[in-house]
């Protein structure tokens, strides 16, 4: 990974992390998309869209509602696309290493968003006298403090965990001793897993979803013994 | 006063004002904390509308209402355009300050349950399963960051101008608009939509990625209904993704180990 890649990466994290709660929430930061953007600059979009769609599948459990605590998939996803699109994927281990990069990342992203949350707090807490007397000026200045601690929150975070991730993946692929079929059914058995059991949390309240679950699988396999 | 009469009443604001106001909208999350949670947001959204009061800036119509709406406040951050529209136009007709605290605070419950139910937990997920569908179905990069963020934002984008024509429209009446069919009946449909692309989507998506083990896709067929099952079992007390994350970390250890 040369600096250049380096640095481009970080700010694709930044930018891509940002849009997980600051700005816009346009969904930049989905897995699906995130990893896919960073394959493409990266010089190899299929290997993002891969990685992204298997993201994106263990990401459909994740509702990110207001006050509870989740796992941040914007600059994960940056972390997974660049750790997969960086490496011949034909090589067994490639998957499963970005995708466990990126579940970590995830998990520490989530943390990093708390203390965000936390120190957005403390900002606050010194403007509220201000705020009291109506200041349109400490509004902007807590918000513009907000916004900027997010970016570099996305850029700090997708920068180390890419220094620590990518020296690891490559020694472990370089390891791997497991086949190729094996090494990526393990990961989509798990990603798939998940998605199902998302599915079920998400629609098994809502009158009917079983049948039309049901008729989609049917749909789904019908269209897979078509091919 | 009937809404059609209220729409006549409205004030006006001039269009960059509106365009200040949505682009605001988009950043309503960016200082959200513990404490006020959205507060400072929904302020920050109304600031060019509370421009318009009388002595603008420096005037203590604008420093009342600043103090005011940048007090606590939670909703789905999409659905805080009904607050903004509605709370701006409150302002603007100097409605009594009493008045508009406990109808800023009514507004929290509404405004985040019903964005909640149809967002977080319908159309995102009904527009992610059909880029997962697509992508199934062979869609390249391109079209799938189109099909999903094209989709997606549509609902979005439109979410957010309806909320802040709406509120605006209907200012402190605006629970009426609230009952909208697609608010109240719009979540079960995109719901059952989303469970039909799921079963679609699940299984194509799979055998994309699955490619070179495509040998050995009946037993993670197999391995996926068990894992679901799971997972549904244990719903509420383990997240699928930590999960996830221990299966791979101990597979990625096996296979380096076992060399």
């Amino acid at each position: 990974m040369t600096p250049e890649q380096l640095f481009t990466i970080g700010l694709l994290g930044a930018i891509i992390g940002l849009d997980v709660v600051s700005f816009p929430q346009a969904m930049i930061s989905r897995p699906i998309v995130a990893a896919t953007i960073t394959g493409m600059v990266l010089g190899d979009a299929a290997a993002g869209l891969l990685v992204g769609a298997t993201l994106e599948l263990i990401a459909l459990e994740t509702l990110p509602v207001g006050a509870s605590r989740y796992p941040e998939w914007g600059s994960a996803s940056v972390v997974g696309g660049a750790l997969f699109a960086m490496r011949p994927n034909v090589m067994p281990g490639a998957l499963t290493m970005a995708v466990l990069g990126a579940l970590a990342t995830a998990w520490v992203g989530g943390w990093t968003m708390y203390v965000i949350r936390r120190f957005n707090g403390a900002i606050a807490r010194r403007w509220i006298p201000t705020l009291g007397l109506g200041s349109g000026r400490a509004v902007i200045a807590i918000q513009t403090a907000g916004i900027t601690a997010d970016f570099v929150r996305g850029g700090i975070l997708t920068l180390v965990a890419m220094l620590a991730l990518d020296p690891l993946s490559r020694a472990m692929v370089g390891l791997w001793s497991l086949d190729a079929r094996l090494s990526r059914a393990v990961v989509i058995a798990a990603a798939a897993s998940v998605a199902a059991g998302a599915t079920w949390k998400l629609f098994h309240n809502t009158p009917g979803a079983r049948w039309y679950f049901l008729g989609g699988l049917a749909i789904g396999l019908a269209l897979l013994m078509a091919r | 006063m009937s809404a059609r009469a209220a729409v006549v009443d409205a004030p006006s604001l001039p269009v960059h004002t509106w365009v200040e106001i949505f682009i605001r909208q988009l950043a309503v999350q960016a200082s959200w904390n513990y404490e006020l949670l959205l507060g400072t947001g929904i302020g920050f959204c109304l600031e060019p509308a509370l421009r318009h009061l009388p002595g603008g800036r420096e005037g203590d119509a604008y420093r009342g209402a600043m103090a005011r709406q940048s007090a606590y406040f939670n909703a789905h951050p999409y659905l805080t355009a009904v607050a903004v529209g509605s709370l701006a136009r409150a302002e603007l007709e100097h409605a009594p300050p009493g008045q508009i605290e406990r109808f800023r605070t009514a507004l929290c419950g509404p405004l985040g349950s019903v964005g909640d139910r149809l967002v977080w937990a319908g159309w995102l997920p009904f527009c992610s399963l059909l880029a997962l569908a697509a992508f199934g179905l062979g869609a390249g990069p391109v079209a799938v960051l189109l099909i999903f963020l094209g989709l997606y934002n549509v609902g979005h984008i439109g979410l957010r101008v309806w909320g802040l024509r709406v509120g605006w429209t209907h200012g402190m009446r605006v629970a009426a608009a609230l009952a909208n069919p697609v608010l109240r009946h719009g979540p079960t449909y995109i719901a059952r939509a989303a469970a039909l692309l799921a079963g679609v989507a699940l299984p194509l998506a799979l055998d994309r990625i699955i490619e070179p083990g495509r040998t050995l896709l009946g037993g993670v067929l197999l391995a996926t209904v068990g894992g679901a099952a799971l997972l549904a079992r244990l719903h509420g007390r383990i997240e699928g993704w930590r999960i996830a994350l221990g299966v791979l970390a101990a597979f990625a250890l096996y296979a380096v180990v076992a060399r």
